[in-house]
């Protein structure tokens, strides 16, 4: 089988803005959905058995649904009340964040849930209020935690964002199946695509573990931090 | 100093405190024992309202913080706690778990909250490990990294729930050793523990509880050598 490298040089540019639309719709809707999956991750803790009714009925409903047919109801059904005609690059990030919200809020509950009993006890004992518990004590063990799950739905985000393509949002898949139509030949551009969201992928996964190692403070591989006062008499170089 | 009328605490249909009455004064050393189940840890947890408190009054220095109105947050600066599980924070070094809280809460600069944890670890003897992780302490370290840290807040009364109870028997006596040292200092002091000996050392009263009551309270050597209550008689005969 001959393998035409020019089609992939030719279509190059494309599918670099087209990287570029997948990771902005990607970072987009990972950072919205996680503003909105704190709130859903607050709401679904609340006490009020009513209150919290909504929160995890949201969940539900986009757990429970396929990310593909949520895009088609946003865009051509939700969309069209704001925007007219919709425009697909948004119509991709509203979905993603509103889907990742789901998924986020879950790991946001189960981060801070993870975190000890006792934990708070010892702030609160000390005269801290909820928020200086939160903020000093509870997230920043939270967060650790979170890191590993919150890389994950980043990943399987980027990956996700391809369904755009079916809506024609200028995105990576989208310009594959451009090059695929414009020289019926599907090996080249498909494979091209796939090592692009390859590399993506494999970069935002060693980022994962970096951070992983940065916030390992409680733990052995970390040396102790430097004592306050060096004693006297410590020989220097 | 501490004035505690008809409290009750519930857990759903259980109740574990029926009604505790008793008055602490300043710089008493107030021991509690009993047997499990007893509600000791309930008692001395509903002192600085971590455990709501279901019906009753608790006094501290006069504010009623069965209230629901009541700066809780600004009475808990003011009674310091230990407790069996240390708690420390694993993601702080020892001299930042004992410094948060005064910077935090009360506001000191750095340089003078610093300078008062060191002076506290001097104190528990573990000066050289203000640098490193919780993690890396055995638990009678651990526990007096803990007192430190609520020594820090300069309290008024200090709450020990069994501080030694999660401990290692070879490192119980480090321990004691700094409870006996902050009762001799003045420290007013509630602990609850299973260490007769201590009890009986450092105690100024031992109140005994039983089935949510204090069924007993006097002085070290009348409870131990002189019981009145058959129920304290027969706890103390399991326990020494």
């Amino acid at each position: 089988m001959d393998f035409r490298w020019e089609i992939i040089s030719e279509y190059l540019p494309f599918f670099m803005r087209g990287l570029g639309y997948t990771i902005l719709a990607s970072l987009i809707g990972f950072i919205v959905g996680a503003l909105i999956g704190l709130v859903i991750g607050m709401g679904k803790s609340l006490s009020n058995p009513i209150l919290r009714l909504p929160f995890i009925w949201y969940v539900n409903i986009f757990r429970g649904t396929p990310l593909l047919v949520q895009i088609f109801l946003i865009h051509f059904a939700v969309m069209p009340i704001f925007i007219k005609p919709p425009e697909p690059l948004i119509s991709l990030i509203v979905a993603l964040a509103l889907n990742s919200a789901a998924y986020i809020a879950e790991i946001f509950r189960a981060g801070i849930n993870s975190i000890d009993k006792g934990q708070r006890e010892a702030a609160y004992s000390l005269g801290m209020n909820h928020a200086q518990v939160l903020r000093h004590v509870v997230l920043p063990q939270a967060f650790k935690r979170m890191i590993p799950p919150l890389g994950n739905e980043f990943i399987v985000l980027v990956k996700d964002s391809s369904l755009g393509a079916v809506i024609a949002a200028p995105e990576l898949f989208y310009w594959g199946r451009v090059a695929v139509g414009a020289y019926s030949r599907v090996w080249e551009p498909y494979l091209a695509v796939a090592v692009l969201y390859f590399v993506v992928c494999l970069v935002l996964s060693y980022v994962q573990s970096f951070l992983e190692r940065k916030y390992a403070t409680d733990d052995q591989r970390k040396k102790p931090k430097k004592v306050v006062r060096r004693s006297r008499g410590t020989a220097g170089h | 100093m501490i004035s505690v009328k008809n409290l009750k605490k519930s857990f759903g249909d259980l109740e574990v405190l029926r009604d505790i009455n008793v008055e602490i004064e300043e710089k008493e050393v107030v021991v509690v024992i009993g047997p499990s189940g007893s509600g000791k840890s309930t008692f001395i947890r509903c002192l600085n309202r971590i455990e709501d408190i279901t019906g009753g009054h608790v006094y501290i220095e006069g504010t009623d913080i069965s209230q629901r109105k009541v700066n809780i947050n600004k009475v808990r600066t003011d009674v310091g706690m230990v407790f069996q599980q240390f708690n420390l924070f694993p993601h702080k070094t020892v001299l930042e778990n004992i410094m948060l809280s005064p910077m935090v809460v009360r506001k000191w600069k750095k340089k003078d909250a610093e300078e008062k944890a060191l002076s506290l670890l001097r104190k528990v003897g573990l000066e050289d490990k203000a640098g490193v992780y919780p993690e890396s302490l055995s638990g009678g370290q651990k526990q007096r990294v803990a007192i430190a840290r609520a020594l820090c807040m300069e309290p008024k009364v200090m709450l020990f729930d069994e501080p030694t109870s999660a401990l290692d028997p070879e490192m119980v006596g480090e321990v004691l050793e700094v409870m006996k040292q902050l009762a001799n200092e003045g420290m007013t002091m509630i602990v609850v523990t299973h260490e007769m000996g201590f009890a009986r050392e450092v105690g100024d009263r031992v109140l005994f509880m039983d089935g949510g009551y204090i069924v007993e309270e006097a002085k070290p050597e009348e409870i131990f050598n002189n019981p009145k209550e058959e129920r304290t008689k027969a706890f103390l005969s399991k326990v020494l």
